[in-house]
């Protein structure tokens, strides 16, 4: 049986969650309609976004639904800059973190290039970890130009998870608006939206076992946002276009099912990890574990190994049915250098050398040791094909 | 065996993997990103490269029914091929970008990856083929499809990587052919265009290409004794053979057009002069290698074939090797070849070597 433990690409979707994204698929309405069809679809739209609200703790009306990650954090950031920089433009500045996922960073790079907005970046060790005083003092100085801040809530590839409680409470008193991604820590740690003092956070269902092309953007009602897509209104006209209820529905079954499970599942995951990299360790001593000694995801393990490219070492995995990843799927199939590891203050050649391990719900204890099974053959062959340079 | 299959995105490579898997080899499919800057889509002459052809490549690996991965070869590329570009124009000579991708990354940095790696043989598109003689030595020879002929680019392949090498496309008779197989098999780059020119220079000129990477400095343009006859903006980007651009302004004496002969970077100056000034009788190069088993005595002339550029015609000549350089003499001069370049060697079909071109005697002068 192949191995996938690539869970922080995309996760099996469940049994359950199918099912009922299959039987809504075949309900006629759009729920902007009147009639009973109409309705029908609403109702299960808002059934929806009700069960995300009460999974997440959030109000319902905050539940804005999207295609996925991309789509939320393209709107949280260039929606909010919108609108506070058009109420006053000396608020130019947007802060954010140079391990942040490329929907985040290269949407907040096309305002700068375009839109004359300015980009600070909260410096970070070795470990991920960032520089929450570095980041006040900016603040001290700065805060009357910042018009939002985004920085996810861990991060997807090496596992940190940040402190957002911190970042909004230095926040708050400066009423700066702070967006996170939170993709990677829904279901794996508790996420609690009202808590955590967020304006805007950014969810999707397929790293939970939902359809892709199921997301959300948590709005806070106070918080205020230009559309990216205009149209019809719907989304309290904040996305405009029909609403897919099947996608919603199925979403809300994913992110309820995930979170009921979360503490459970932590738990085991916990277990794995500490078995994997306890096994790797014992295959390649030479090997770097990223964010190794800080607060970190339970279902996720990033590796570095010296003197081997990560694309061979999948290469020869995949091979023997394992699969795993080097760092964040791409679009161009080419694995550059991760900037995650990057910003880890890494250099060229240990950036190449990565391995991204990341569990999911249906992640078993045979998945891991078939994995520890399989390495050191691969580990040997990569070593032994090396880096691409003589 | 275990086949690994370099596919570019093009026709070629995609019919070359299918053809290894219905050999029966284990075929696994690979694109090169030879560049971490590429563009989304194909732009100008180039067949390689951007997302397209790596998609191209993908979708061809996934309708033969083949694993495929994206190997990141772009900081080997640049190294080793196109800083190498840019500083033997610097030097004044006149490279081939696609000789040494071939010798430095596809048949040397891919292939020793595809060994560490488990595989038997790399497999590519090119049109050449590889025979066995009587004592079961390796030789490589020109294709059947002699307009598509690709032996000259694989003329550095050395003994050992001829072993590694397969090339399906050996006995095509002429790319219509393939591109018919290709249809056939429903390959949907069945149509795509050959791709010409330099894979990295997507709008095909050279010296506008060259011009932000090597400094431009004002020199002399002069004749064979040594009068300026004009001045040039930077000598790179000139070739040996060029007639046009050389803005003199005033003709030749004997009214005949002055053609570059040599270029000297050293002291930035360009030298022109008549057409039969370019004729040359015999090269010489430090850097050769022999395609498989070399000649049993190359120390005595031997008689041959040499070829000069990809697609250009072979002459007749006589070679050997003294003083650690092949030399090559030609029967009857041949014109406008610049030091830079390769002279691939042939006996008939079979590639017999290769050397880079260091030096070119006159046939009508003394050198220069």
């Amino acid at each position: 049986m192949p191995v996938y433990l690539d869970h922080a690409a995309t996760s099996p979707i469940r049994a359950s969650v199918l099912a009922l994204y299959v039987a809504t698929l075949s309900e006629i309405g759009n729920p902007a309609s009147v009639h009973s069809f109409g309705q029908h679809s609403r109702q299960i739209l808002e059934q929806a976004r009700e069960e995300i609200a009460k999974a997440i703790n959030c109000d319902r009306n905050e539940v804005i639904f999207t295609s996925g990650g991309t789509e939320s954090d393209n709107l949280a950031i260039k929606g909010i800059y919108w609108d506070v920089n058009s109420k006053d433009p000396s608020k130019n500045v947007i802060i954010s973190a140079a391990a942040e996922h490329h929907a985040v960073l290269d949407a907040i790079n096309w305002l700068v290039d375009s839109q004359s907005a300015e980009l600070y970046l909260i410096p970070s060790d070795d470990q991920g970890v960032l520089d929450i005083v570095a980041f006040d003092s900016y603040l001290e100085q700065n805060a009357a130009r910042v018009a939002l801040i985004s920085v996810m809530w861990a991060n997807n590839e090496i596992g940190v998870i940040h402190p957002i409680s911190e970042i909004t409470t230095l926040a708050k008193s400066y009423q700066i608006p702070v967006h996170s991604d939170a993709i990677a820590a829904l279901g794996h740690i508790p996420v609690d939206f009202a808590e955590s003092g967020l304006a805007a956070m950014t969810i999707t269902g397929h790293k939970l076992g939902g359809p892709v092309g199921s997301g959300a953007l948590i709005l806070r009602r106070d918080q205020k946002l230009t559309p990216v897509n205009h149209g019809g209104g719907q989304e309290r006209n904040l996305r405009s276009g029909t609403p897919d209820a099947s996608s919603a529905a199925a979403l809300a079954l994913t992110i309820t099912e995930a979170v009921s499970e979360q503490g459970e599942l932590a738990a085991r995951h916990k277990i794995m990890t500490e078995r994997l990299i306890a096994g790797v360790k014992q295959i390649a001593d030479d090997v770097v574990v990223s964010a190794e000694n800080v607060p970190r995801l339970p279902n996720n393990a990033h590796f570095r190994f010296p003197g081997c490219l990560g694309d061979s070492l999948l290469f020869l995995l995949d091979s023997d049915g394992v699969s795993i990843s080097t760092g964040s799927a791409c679009t161009a199939g080419v694995n550059g250098p991760s900037h995650v590891v990057l910003s880890l203050g890494a250099s060229n050649d240990e950036a190449m050398g990565t391995l991204r391990i990341t569990l999911g719900h249906s992640t078993k204890d045979q998945d891991i040791e078939a994995f520890l099974k399989a390495l050191p053959k691969a580990y040997e062959g990569a070593k032994k094909a090396g880096l691409t340079r003589r | 065996m275990k086949v690994l299959a370099a596919m570019s995105g093009g026709v070629d490579s995609a019919v070359a993997a299918a053809r290894a898997v219905e050999a029966g080899h284990e075929v696994v499919g690979v694109h090169l990103a030879l560049s971490r800057m590429t563009g989304t889509l194909r732009t100008g002459s180039r067949g390689c490269c951007t997302v397209e052809d790596s998609m191209d490549a993908q979708r061809a690996a996934n309708k033969i029914g083949i694993p495929f991965y994206v190997w990141d070869f772009s900081e080997r590329f640049k190294q080793e091929v196109v800083d190498d570009f840019i500083s033997e124009y610097q030097a004044g000579r006149t490279p081939n970008p696609c000789m040494r991708c071939n010798e430095r990354i596809k048949f040397a940095a891919l292939l020793e990856k595809a060994l560490a790696l488990g595989f038997d043989a790399l497999c590519t598109g090119h049109y050449a083929s590889i025979e066995t003689d009587s004592k079961g030595n390796l030789q490589l020879h020109r294709s059947l499809a002699m307009a598509k002929d690709q032996s000259y680019v694989l003329g550095v392949l050395n003994k050992q990587q001829l072993q590694h090498s397969l090339f399906p496309l050996g006995k095509a008779a002429n790319k219509d052919d393939i591109r018919a197989e290709a249809k056939a098999r429903e390959l949907s780059v069945a149509q795509k265009p050959d791709s010409y020119d330099i894979c990295f220079i997507p709008e095909g000129d050279t010296r506008d290409w060259l011009s932000d990477k090597i400094e431009r400095t004002e020199g002399a343009i002069v004749d064979l004794e040594g009068n300026q006859l004009a001045t040039h903006d930077g000598a790179f980007g000139f070739t040996v053979g060029q007639r046009k651009g050389l803005n003199i302004g005033k003709p030749a004496s004997d009214g005949k057009p002055r053609y570059v002969l040599s270029i000297r970077p050293k002291d930035n100056v360009v030298v022109v002069g008549p057409d039969e000034a370019l004729l040359i009788s015999e090269l010489s190069g430090s850097k050769y290698s022999w395609c498989g088993e070399a000649p049993s005595n190359t120390t005595d002339w031997f008689e041959a074939e040499v070829q000069v550029r990809a697609h250009g015609l072979s002459h007749p000549c006589r070679v050997k090797v003294a003083e650690n350089q092949m030399v090559i003499s030609l029967t009857e001069p041949i014109r406008g070849v610049s030091p830079g370049q390769t002279a691939v060697v042939y006996l008939g079909s079979r590639v017999l070597g290769q050397a880079t071109i260091d030096k070119t005697v006159s046939a009508v002068m003394e050198q220069v």
